[in-house]
């Protein structure tokens, strides 16, 4: 039995500087819905990425993956997908917000990244602030307070409204 | 007291929190929420929450420019949507289809004031910077945070500046300095850093120049970016009606700490290329010169403000649009564009054969001016990622207005420079 704040399973790999642009194209931004967006998620790379993308679980990236745009859309399509968690050699600031927004665990673990193997396994727990991959554990700085909050609410909004209805506003 | 960044000052206002060092998180209050295209997912998001007062809805500034207008009657029916909510909300800066590109807009509407914090559903956010505000770019779950709860968590930044001294060489622009930059430092040189604009080149640019720098520092990841506030400034706001008492202006101190200062020689520096797909791969115009386009467009928040359409003008002044070759031009307001219509702009830019479009994002986000599979384009726009504009296969080069005008009269990349001589070049 793993915790709750244990995800992961079968890994596909990308390089560096991935784009928002690339993650989701700007004309499937007129979707709102997960499972629409996931269709055309990384659609640039081609239909056998696209393939393996969602029967993966977890995305792992070389340096500043999500870069360019502030679409939250970028995180959307991978939950979408099916991918629980986002392990990089480094993030976009505006895509590591929306992961964290979205309720997409979004870890920065250049070390990780570097010994994952495409198609292999890799979990996550970001409460222990560890992920394991190829027999290996590496650790992380765990989430700052405000961010756990919002990732164990499943999102902002999720999280607002359970603080409304905590009478907190 | 210890001598602090502009960021550092920035967000200790917006927070109330006092004497903010680099990586602590605080609740800021930002001064005004900025939604695009990404409005009705907000209107939304707060439906589904239930929720139906706002924390302050002049604090709300909501612009149609992604998507303007509406290309089909979903997008049609987001925007109208967007209309009925600023309506019965209250929403008193809700621009519509017919404004612009919303930074520009809300520069020019007196919006964005020194010492402002702002954010945006836009990346780009960071060009709020120009007028000495806080800006960067949220995903459209935090606005409709900030409409219900006027907050958003915030890490301080580490601070960078980046010098320019110099004036730089004739057919050089801002863009080129910017270029360079990016192409030196990488597209993740800046990540979650603030970046402070100084030196002699900066003092002397223009509002829509520092636009163009602070716009393109989130091309390296910059959280936010800063020029100081001076005459210029003050002379824009003026323009744009605030009155100068109103003004809480904030700049970093002597002596504030910085990771590091990056030194840039203007008068050294030769008209710059983003090669694709990514906007750090730059090289000197000369190793790209050549190139074949089958488009050129002047467009985006980056590079269609008016001094930019008259700088194209005045190298096509004279000229012809290359046979085969399709050059648009979208002014990046309302105001830009009346203004370049009195003042024969957009007619010499016809008469060259370019096809003028209405303003706001146009074809930088992939609306209008649609690329088949193996076509090129030069643009004035941010970004050049694949699929960007139409075919995921073909190829989109970055470049200032001077660059692509000249490059729009051979078909082929072109050096400005050789056009400058039979060309008055602001």
């Amino acid at each position: 039995m793993g915790s709750a704040h244990r995800v992961g399973g079968k890994v596909i790999t990308f390089g560096e500087n991935v784009n928002t642009d690339v993650i989701i194209p700007g004309r499937y931004l007129v979707s709102i819905d997960p499972a629409e967006l996931a269709e055309h998620a990384f659609e640039p790379l081609g239909a056998e990425t696209q393939a393996r993308l969602r029967a993966s679980d977890v995305v792992v990236a070389g340096r500043n993956f999500g870069c360019g745009s502030a679409r939250e859309q970028a995180a959307t399509c991978l939950l979408g997908a099916g991918i629980k968690a986002v392990v990089a050699a480094s993030f976009s600031r505006v895509f590591f917000r929306n992961a964290i927004n979205t309720g997409l665990v979004a870890v920065e673990s250049p070390a990780a990244a570097e010994a994952a193997a495409d198609g292999g396994e890799m979990w996550v727990d970001y409460d222990a602030g560890t992920v394991e991959t190829s027999g290996q554990t590496f650790p992380f700085s765990p989430y700052p307070q405000v961010l756990r909050e919002i990732m164990a609410d499943g999102g902002l909004i999720p999280h607002l409204m359970a603080s409304f209805a905590g009478g907190n506003q | 007291m210890t001598a602090k960044t502009f960021a550092q000052k920035a967000i200790e206002r917006a927070s109330g929190v006092a004497d903010l060092v680099p990586g602590r998180i605080v609740d800021a209050f930002p001064d005004l929420y900025m939604s695009h295209t990404a409005s009705w997912r907000c209107i939304r998001t707060l439906e589904k929450m239930g929720v139906e007062r706002l924390y302050d809805v002049d604090r709300v500034a909501m612009v149609m420019d992604h998507l303007s207008p509406a290309m089909n009657a979903k997008t049609a029916a987001d925007h109208a949507l967007c209309r009925e909510f600023a309506k019965k909300m209250g929403v008193r800066n809700f621009f519509d289809v017919n404004s612009g590109i919303a930074h520009i807009v809300l520069m020019e509407h007196g919006l964005v004031r020194p010492g402002r914090f702002i954010i945006g559903t836009d990346s780009h956010s960071t060009i709020y910077g120009a007028l000495g505000a806080f800006g960067t770019g949220v995903g459209f779950s935090e606005i409709t945070a900030a409409w219900v709860t006027g907050k958003l968590w915030v890490k301080v930044p580490e601070s960078v500046r980046i010098v320019v001294d110099g004036d730089l060489a004739p057919g050089v622009y801002a863009k080129d300095v910017m270029l360079k930059l990016i192409g030196d430092l990488g597209a993740d040189g800046l990540t979650y850093e603030s970046a402070e604009f100084s030196g002699s080149y900066v003092e002397g640019m223009s509002v829509s120049e520092r636009m163009t720098f602070c716009n393109l520092a989130m091309e390296m990841g910059a959280k936010n970016a800063f020029v100081a506030p001076d005459d210029t400034t003050l002379a824009y706001l003026g323009e744009a009606g605030v009155p100068r008492d109103e003004l809480d202006i904030l700049l970093p101190d002597e002596g504030a700490a910085y990771r590091a200062t990056v030194r840039l020689d203007g008068p050294a520096l030769a008209p710059q290329i983003a090669v694709p797909h990514t906007v750090d791969n730059v090289v000197g115009v000369g190793e790209v010169a050549g190139t074949k386009l089958d488009q050129v467009f002047i467009g985006s928040c980056a590079n269609a403000k008016y001094d930019d359409l008259v700088i194209a003008a005045d190298v096509l002044a004279g000229h012809r649009v290359a046979p085969g070759l399709r050059l648009i031009v979208t002014p990046a307001s309302a105001k830009i564009m009346a203004q370049a219509s009195d003042s024969g702009v957009l007619t010499k830019l016809i008469q060259a054969g370019a096809m003028i479009t209405n303003p706001g994002c146009g074809a930088c986000a992939g609306n209008g001016g649609a690329m088949a599979d193996g076509e090129v384009t030069l643009s004035t726009a941010n970004r050049n990622f694949q699929g960007r504009m139409g075919s995921y296969d073909s190829k989109i080069f970055l470049s200032s207005p001077a660059t692509a005008a000249a490059s729009a009269i051979r078909g082929v990349i072109t050096d400005p420079r050789e056009i400058v001589s039979t060309a008055v070049v602001a």
